[in-house]
């Protein structure tokens, strides 16, 4: 999307979607592992990603501005280094990336969370009002999925979360159809611009980056912000200070109190071996064998 | 949920202020759609119950919904499962869950009669309304809590996992109120109801939304084929899988199993996350939380996250070739071997041991 003659960044779409995806670095959650004397995580070489579920989002957020035109804004709070994961997105065919990073955020809860970033998105929305917010369903490190509806609250969008997918979007009427994810089937719903829309993993075929972007978030610059730049006026809403929770106590659970009763046999043969597991396990619980003897009979 | 230790401040000290003094009781949320109430309300009331006891206050359900039997019936049902007293807010507008009309029917009640604990469940609705409530009255959430205690100051302590999955924290709200939490469906026990216990207090509440306020529409409501569905939550026999079974192919061995018990299959987190099996079948805290009669975990290492989903089972038998893997230290009954040798081994004797247990049931 840049002006490849002059590197001047292009001029902004004000037609099609104004679209905001939030995303959050996070640590490979494969790769945490935990200290076993003093319970830390071992942060050290932990590779860390975009959290995976936002890819999804993000994926959503370019389909939909290659088919309806506009432009597609990355935005992520996190430690200066979270910059590698707005490249990545840069990379994938984002066309700004904007990272809010000051150490008054530190400790965030999710509503000092949704509190950054919905006044992030307000300075955004400055330049041209937004159409839409994307998250993903939730992160991988802290599986709350509370961001996403708090930031909708805050800014007074309409809310659609779980979306599996997004059937049609009207720019003349500013309505659109979108399917959710609810208990026991899908709610079809329409609703209207602006709205924040949290989506489902699968919605979409995530797409690699072309080289043209990839190259171009190379070179790209991501726009960073301090808590005030963000357009923070009152630093008490943030981080800890911000965060109505408190956590008292980070621990291992203990064993359960009466250990696990190892089935050992002379004989290592698994025949033997399962045979003494069903002699134990119905010793343990003969009405469990009566009640399956009766299942199979049934 | 704070990411990092909250080093300091967990030796803070509750100073509630004076405008939340008059907070009192434990509310409930009752997940109410389409004429039935999701199981996870009747769990959280069983807890509610618990917490209710120990503070020496009242036990409150809300149960939002139109003006149609459904609702008469889960209002009726709030009793038995041990409700002091009952909000309740009918109207149309409640038909279908909403996000719009749902907040402010539910932040209306709160700032009307100021409780000082709120469960939600943690299923699509909860985690949609709670998000959005929790932000309006500006007061501390806890997601996905695995325990729920009452601290020595009287304060709402919510366990959940923490940092994926890997150790687990203890959250507080100390200053604000209500305090709020949301658990996933099976995480409680579910309580049996009273169907003699007599009826509380009803108390009414009017929200004044028009349909032509709210924006969204619901168009449709389309069914899950219950061809598709997967019961594992509720499932009463439970064989799962993990990185130890290798390959995609050899779930055969854990599906044959599982079929010869008449129970469900499932998987830990890894195995989805290697697309070996869909994310449907994954147990463990982000995937789904089971408590079985009978669980067997067959090379599955027992990560804290797969811990949670499943420590409600009566009985868990774990497979494992490392004697040290953390799932003995839940397990009722351990096997250090194999699991791709146990597996078969366990299909046949059981197979073998229940067909017998049959044909003595026909002679007899």
């Amino acid at each position: 999307m840049t002006d490849d003659l002059t590197g001047n960044p292009p001029k902004p779409d004000t037609t099609g979607l104004n679209i905001v995806v939030c995303i959050k670095q996070v640590p490979d959650s494969a790769q945490i592992r935990v200290h076993p004397v003093t319970n830390t995580i071992m942060r050290q070489g932990v590779p860390t990603i975009i959290n995976p579920y936002d890819l999804y989002a993000l994926e959503e957020a370019l389909r939909l501005r290659d088919q309806y035109g506009g432009a597609v804004t990355v935005l992520c709070m996190g430690p200066p280094m979270a910059e590698d994961a707005l490249r990545r997105a840069l990379g994938l065919g984002a066309d700004r990336a904007v990272l809010i990073t000051d150490r008054r955020f530190a400790g965030s809860d999710t509503l000092a969370t949704s509190f950054a970033l919905a006044t992030a998105l307000t300075t955004i929305a400055q330049d041209r009002p937004i159409d839409i917010v994307f998250t993903g369903k939730q992160t991988i490190d802290g599986d709350t999925a509370q961001v996403g509806p708090g930031i909708a609250r805050r800014l007074g969008l309409n809310q659609l979360t779980y979306v599996s997918a997004i059937d049609s979007i009207d720019l003349g009427k500013r309505e659109l159809v979108v399917r959710r994810r609810a208990e026991g089937g899908v709610q079809v719903l329409q609703s209207r611009l602006p709205c924040l829309i949290t989506v489902m993993e699968g919605i979409n075929d995530l797409r690699r980056g072309s080289i043209q972007d990839l190259l171009r978030a190379a070179r790209a610059d991501v726009t960073v912000w301090s808590a005030e730049q963000a357009g923070v006026t009152n630093p008490m809403m943030c981080g800890l200070r911000g965060s109505p929770t408190v956590v008292k106590k980070v621990f291992a659970p203990s064993p359960r109190s009466e250990p696990a009763e190892m089935v050992t046999t002379e004989a290592k043969r698994p025949a033997q071996v399962a045979e003494a597991v069903l002699d134990l396990l119905f010793a343990r619980n003969p009405k469990l064998e009566a009640d399956l003897a009766a299942r199979k009979g049934a | 949920m704070s990411e990092t230790p909250a080093a300091g401040r967990a030796g803070m000290r509750k100073e509630l202020p004076e405008h939340f003094r008059d907070y009192r009781n434990v509310w409930v949320f009752i997940e109410l759609e389409r004429g039935q109430v999701h199981p996870v309300s009747w769990e959280l009331m069983g807890e509610g119950r618990k917490l209710a006891d120990r503070l020496g206050v009242q036990l409150a359900a809300v149960v939002l919904g139109p003006k149609d039997e459904g609702t008469r019936t889960a209002i009726r049902q709030t009793w038995a499962y041990g409700a002091d007293i009952c909000y309740i807010c009918k109207d149309a507008v409640l038909t279908d869950y909403r996000n719009e009309p749902y907040t402010q029917a539910l932040t209306g009640l709160v700032n009307a009669y100021k409780p000082e604990i709120l469960l939600l469940g943690a299923t699509t609705l909860g985690r949609d309304l709670a998000g959005s409530v929790a932000t309006t009255l500006k007061t501390g959430l806890t997601a996905d809590a695995t325990e729920l205690a009452i601290d020595d100051e009287m304060s709402l302590a919510a366990t959940r996992p923490t940092f994926g999955g890997t150790l687990l924290c203890t959250i507080h709200t100390l200053n604000f109120r209500p305090q709020m939490a949301t658990v996933r469906p099976r995480v409680m026990a579910m309580p049996h109801p009273d169907m003699t216990r007599p009826a509380g207090r009803s108390v009414w509440y009017t929200l004044g939304v028009a349909e032509a306020d709210v924006i969204t529409k619901v168009l449709e409501f389309v069914a899950d084929a219950t061809t598709n569905e997967v019961n594992l939550a509720y499932a009463d026999i439970v064989v799962a899988g993990g990185m130890g079974l290798q390959n995609a192919a050899n779930f055969r061995l854990v599906r044959d199993l599982a079929a010869v018990l008449g129970g469900e299959y499932g998987c830990s987190r890894p195995v989805v996350q290697k697309g070996w099996l869909p994310a449907e079948r994954q147990i463990g805290q982000t995937g789904k939380t089971i408590r079985p009669r009978l669980y067997i975990a067959a090379g599955i290492s027992g990560a804290i996250q797969h811990r949670v989903g499943v420590e409600g089972a009566d009985l868990i038998i774990a497979i494992n070739t490392d004697p040290q893997a953390r799932i003995f230290d839940f397990a009722h009954l351990g096997v250090v071997a194999d699991a791709l040798q146990i597996l078969p081994a366990l299909t046949e004797a059981f197979a073998r041991r229940l067909g017998r247990e049959t044909r003595i049931l026909e002679e007899a």
